[in-house]
């Protein structure tokens, strides 16, 4: 069954060995050539498992991969049961939603101070299982990096999604994740960030809705 | 021409960003009487901005009046001035922004400036019919993927350094090619390109809707000193990475949009390569693809005109004493009541 279909890839929710799973397909492009089209499905679909492991050893919940198939570009992994935090956000109390933003912001802290910017660090990218645990998923634009810069872009795709889907809320909300995130990377990385931020609003060059 | 009625009103569009110097008159309801450009060509190199805007300073005059002559109108008949304000070359945008001034003043007439990029997408609009396009507008200055939203445009991706167009040309001219006004870099790059299916690799990199092309330029041009590849096998390697790459990031913003219309402008949307690709994915999200044809996709007057008429109807104008040219205004700073939303 298609769940959602991207620019990039499709998910399906399948059935497999008695489990039910998300198998994510990087389709072939037929604008590409072939060759090139292979090789780039092929390392997106390399890459992003091993970021998800690695995110994993950081102590940041992410799905589990149960196959990769890198000659037809597909990924299954499991399904993560629960509720996209876009979807929550706007309805919780405000004491919870701040636990929950503060709760975001220590896991952005631990991806990024074991070398991982997400690269699409939005609300719909985090699930909020029934036991109150936060998974992130969708690692396809993710990098290893632990330059300023690249965890500036990352936090800034955070705050303007928060912007413009959580309106009343973006203020505060952000101000708690980065409240969590100061609690994992220290403050004067997390002040380092925040400047990185403010420089990044300045250059004007993710003015709008991407 | 022999249809036009005498009460029309005109307006004269002035466009000096980079290497062009062009004059359009456009007729209020759409009609375009002349649309004069000359190239800045220089021997060997890039644009200068300096030697650029002296080129447009020499032609000026000339361009000005065979415009006027094609046109068959009088200077008075002309009830406004357009300007391209920006972004561009500095001493090229002053340049034509002295001659729109001294002919507002002259001929005690409204003057407006005009924004390079939106008069790109708007030209566009008014040539291929496109009400409300995601456009993809790709030149030697600009590489950007934008779309009016809510009453504002958008840029939902662009170049984070240089613009595809630019990658072009560098690689071109270290290749030692020549171009000329009817055969400039890009086609020159297209007709190798089709002697060749020998794919080498090169960098691809594509960062959610924003791209790249220095590495890419970096590596091409290291394997063309390296001798080991044909320069044809290298054309055509580097039009199917940049181009794929285009596409890529087209794609993520047609589906994000779900706009029905893509439209493709600028220098580099002559290239038949690109027109196919795009085509291929504009299919695929069952919008239609529309193409500026050539005379409107480079940088030309009319577009300055044309975006300047629905400005001045929306009742924007541009004092003298602020017609200052803006370097780096931004696509998406640009105050646009003519679009809905």
């Amino acid at each position: 069954m298609l769940l959602k279909k991207g620019a990039e890839a499709s998910l399906f929710l399948e059935e497999w060995q008695g489990r039910r799973v998300i198998m994510k397909r990087r389709l072939p492009k037929a604008y590409r050539l072939s060759t090139l089209d292979e090789t780039i499905r092929g390392q997106r679909t390399v890459h992003e498992p091993q970021i998800i492991h690695r995110a994993k050893e950081a102590g940041v919940p992410t799905p589990t991969i149960y196959l990769v198939n890198i000659a037809n570009a597909n990924i299954i992994m499991e399904f993560i049961e629960g509720e996209q935090v876009k979807q929550v956000l706007n309805d919780l109390s405000q004491a919870n939603r701040k636990s929950l933003c503060l709760h975001i912001g220590a896991l952005i802290g631990r991806l990024h101070s074991h070398g991982i910017v997400h690269g699409d660090l939005t609300t719909s990218n985090m699930i909020l299982t029934s036991h109150g645990k936060v998974f992130f998923v969708d690692f396809g634009l993710s990098e290893r990096s632990n330059e300023l810069e690249a965890r500036g872009v990352d936090l800034h795709l955070m705050k303007r999604a928060l912007q413009s889907t959580h309106y009343w809320y973006a203020k505060e909300c952000f101000e708690v994740v980065m409240a969590g995130y100061s609690e994992v990377v220290g403050k004067d990385v997390a002040e380092d960030v925040l400047n990185k931020i403010r420089e990044i609003e300045r250059r004007g060059r993710y003015v709008s809705e991407r | 021409m022999a249809t036009r009625r005498k009460a029309d009103f005109y307006c004269l569009g002035l466009e000096s960003t980079a290497d062009f110097f062009s004059v359009g008159i456009l007729s209020f309801n759409g009609e375009v009487l002349a649309n004069e450009i000359s190239m800045f060509m220089p021997e060997t190199g890039g644009i200068h901005p300096r030697e650029a805007a002296r080129h447009h300073a020499e032609v000026a005059g000339k361009v000005l009046a065979e415009a006027l002559r094609k046109a068959g109108i009088r200077p008075h008949e002309i009830k406004m001035i357009a300007f391209s304000q920006g972004s561009g070359l500095g001493p090229c945008l002053r340049t034509g922004a002295t001659a729109a001034r001294a002919l507002a003043s002259y001929l005690q007439v409204q003057l407006v400036g005009v924004n390079h990029c939106v008069a790109h997408i708007e030209i566009g609009k008014l040539i291929t019919g496109a009400k409300d396009p995601l456009t993809l507008y790709i030149s030697g200055g600009n590489t950007i993927v934008a779309a009016f939203e809510a009453g504002c445009c958008r840029v939902f991706g662009e170049t984070l350094d240089i613009a595809v167009g630019n990658c072009l040309d560098v690689f071109a001219r270290e290749a030692g090619l020549r171009q000329k006004i009817d055969a400039p870099f890009g086609a020159l790059i297209e007709k190798l390109a089709a002697r060749s299916q020998n794919f080498v690799f090169l960098p691809y990199t594509v960062k959610g809707m924003d791209l790249s092309f220095s590495g890419l330029l970096t590596a091409a041009i290291e394997l063309l000193h390296g001798g080991k590849y044909r320069l044809e096998d290298l054309c055509y390697s580097l039009q199917e990475v940049a181009f794929s790459m285009l596409t890529e990031v087209t794609e993520r913003a047609l589906a994000h949009t779900e706009k029905l219309e893509l439209l493709l402008t600028g220098g580099v949307a002559a290239n038949k390569r690109l027109q196919f690709m795009l085509e291929t994915i504009a299919k695929e999200h069952n919008a239609r693809f529309c193409v500026v044809p050539k005379r409107y996709a480079l940088d030309n007057g009319v577009m300055i005109a044309g975006t300047g008429i629905l400005a001045y109807q929306h009742g924007i104008s541009t004092p003298i004493e602020k017609s200052f040219i803006k370097l780096k205004w931004r696509l998406d700073e640009v105050y646009a009541p003519w679009v809905g939303g």
